[in-house]
């Protein structure tokens, strides 16, 4: 009995020092990025909020911070329209052709950020869209839609087909049946798709490296940070990317939990 | 493009057949269409532009197309590309390695050892740094190893250090490791959460030992799972620019650095996308080779 306690002891301990390993880099960048000392190291130099107003008062930071708002802003709308849409043909229709179909939309993330931004680049660079925010912007779609896309799938798997053919049968048009039936029902996971691709999109930064010239977004005024010497300024930085990033996590998260608690209630 | 299902047959309904027809049919493309296009125009004609640049030229520093193999020679046969296609292999294969072990006592204590609640806080716990900002988690880990950074702070008057980890290929794992090991564990958990329990317990009934029921019982039952999430390792620091430029110097490049200089510095797009090609390539080999591997032998067995 000992043993075994001993055993779980140990397993709990070495799965602590992991997390710990996971999650260092996030809580020292917060605990930093309050730390008066311009090296971060211990001991701790006292309190401070300088960082915050050095990045405050940076223009290029704001411009960034601007451009990270407005591009994971229209991404997060145009990517969970279109996984959406996918989820639901996914759903609803056999079709020949349709394992392609999926795996056109589903591929994106497999294939590394910086080939996607090479492609994107070259390619853009010849139809004009390159070094803008719309450039961008089509980036994180494709890379963000397959996310919107599990997210709704995953809900739709809830639904009984039947529900939509009785709509059907009590004379509702598909349009009416759409707007009245499916997209309710998938609300919950419509939000958490729209915070998840924003996160996404918010925290990009080797596509939008690749294509967007001097429209820097956040990310990439980071990486050109970490060129520089030691800044402080990037824990700053970090710290409130973090705290969006999360929030919208977290936002999405709560979605699904209370998706996932509805549906194991209806079936218990 | 796309036919709805049979739909019963409707009698009274409002709508005539062949306008009902109609509608189901908008209603399909008006579904079924926007996902493909947008794919299409701004996923695969992208990479298509990609593999069409390799066979074009640079002349006075103008593009050019042209169908060209001196781009796929020049890139095949120079020592610099082939010495950092071994060193990103060898790395990525190395963390996929590393991750897997380590990842795996932690799974396993998710798996069995905790509450369904606890799992589910952690589960979203390793979900949380995937959608943090990745650049900014290595610049934390840059600072931890730095010469007056918090390990050396602590090793050194223990007389361990100072540890040399910066700039070296064991920072460049060591990043890698940031990136892939939440991923790691989070789908080993998956894949071990779902071994039936039943099988468990049998081994242990019949007498089997703990160790050996991990390495007769669970890790065959979860096989394809652990595959995954290695393979998904591999694949997260093959492609990663990150780690290597800011935890590994740049010294030696791996091929996203070469990727990134050639377009960023050298303006040489047709050579970067040969090296861009070629990791695309690399990538669908190893994910088929290990797709194959995790339910070919399963085959096998039954």
């Amino acid at each position: 009995m000992s043993m075994a306690a001993l055993r779980r002891l140990l397993l709990l301990a070495y799965t602590a020092l992991v997390f710990a390993f996971i999650f260092a880099p996030i809580v020292s960048t917060i605990v930093f990025s309050f730390n008066a000392d311009r090296f971060p190291s211990l001991p701790w130099g006292g309190f401070s909020l300088q960082w915050y107003e050095a990045i405050f008062a940076d223009a290029t930071i704001q411009r960034g911070l601007m451009n990270s708002l407005i591009v994971a802003g229209v991404t997060c709308v145009i990517a969970t329209f279109l996984g959406f849409s996918a989820a639901y043909v996914d759903y609803r229709y056999r079709f020949l052709g349709k394992s392609i179909y999926l795996a056109l939309a589903a591929l994106p993330p497999t294939v590394p950020v910086v080939i996607l931004g090479v492609a994107l680049l070259t390619f853009e660079g010849r139809v004009g869209l390159s070094g803008t925010l719309q450039g961008i912007i089509v980036g994180h779609v494709v890379l963000s839609t397959p996310f919107a896309m599990a997210l709704v799938r995953m809900r739709l798997a809830d639904l009984d087909p039947d529900i939509e053919r009785a709509a059907w049968n009590l004379g509702a048009s598909p349009w009416a049946t759409m707007f009245g039936v499916i997209v309710p029902f998938c609300t919950p996971a419509i939000l958490a798709a729209l915070f998840l691709t924003a996160a996404v999109s918010f925290d990009e930064f080797m596509i939008a490296w690749f294509v967007s010239g001097v429209n820097e977004t956040l990310p990439v005024r980071v990486l050109a940070m970490l060129q520089g010497q030691v800044s402080p300024r990037i824990n700053a930085i970090g710290a409130i990317v973090f705290g969006v990033s999360i929030t919208l996590v977290v936002l999405a998260q709560l979605l699904l939990g209370r998706m996932s608690g509805r549906a194991a209630r209806k079936k218990g | 493009m796309s036919e709805p299902l049979p739909t019963p047959d409707t009698g009274s309904a409002p709508l005539k057949g062949t306008s009902r027809r109609a509608t189901e049919a908008r209603f399909a493309v008006f579904w079924g269409a926007p996902p493909a296009l947008w794919q299409a125009a701004f996923f695969l004609v992208p990479l298509g532009f990609l593999v069409a640049m390799t066979f074009w030229s640079v002349k006075n520093f103008r593009l050019t197309p042209d169908a060209t193999l001196a781009n796929w020679m020049f890139i095949l046969n120079a020592g610099f590309f082939r010495n950092a296609y071994v060193y990103t292999f060898w790395l990525s294969a190395l963390t996929a390695a590393i991750a897997s072990v380590a990842a795996f006592p932690a799974a396993y204590t998710l798996a069995y050892k905790v509450s369904p609640a606890v799992r589910r806080f952690m589960i979203f716990m390793l979900v949380v740094p995937f959608f943090t900002s990745y650049p900014v988690r290595i610049y934390s880990t840059q600072i931890f190893f730095s010469p007056q950074g918090i390990i050396n702070t602590v090793l050194v008057p223990l007389g361990l250090g100072p540890l040399h980890v910066l700039n070296t290929p064991t920072g460049t794992v060591v990043g890698y490791l940031v990136l892939t090991l939440p991923l790691v564990v989070l789908l080993q958990t998956f894949a071990l959460a779902n071994v039936p329990r039943i099988l468990i317990e049998a081994a242990h009934n019949l007498g089997c030992g703990r160790l050996r029921t991990i390495w007769t019982v669970i890790i065959p039952s979860a096989r394809i799972g652990l595959i995954v999430a290695g393979t998904f390792a591999f694949v997260l620091a093959f492609g990663d620019y990150v780690a290597p430029t800011y935890l590994g110097g740049s010294k030696p490049p791996t091929l996203s650095i070469l990727i990134a200089d050639q377009v960023k510095s050298g303006n040489n797009w047709p050579r970067a996308s040969v090296v861009a090609v070629m990791m695309i390539v690399t990538l669908m080999v190893v994910m088929l080779v290990m797709i194959g591997f995790a339910y070919g032998r399963r085959k096998e067995k039954a």
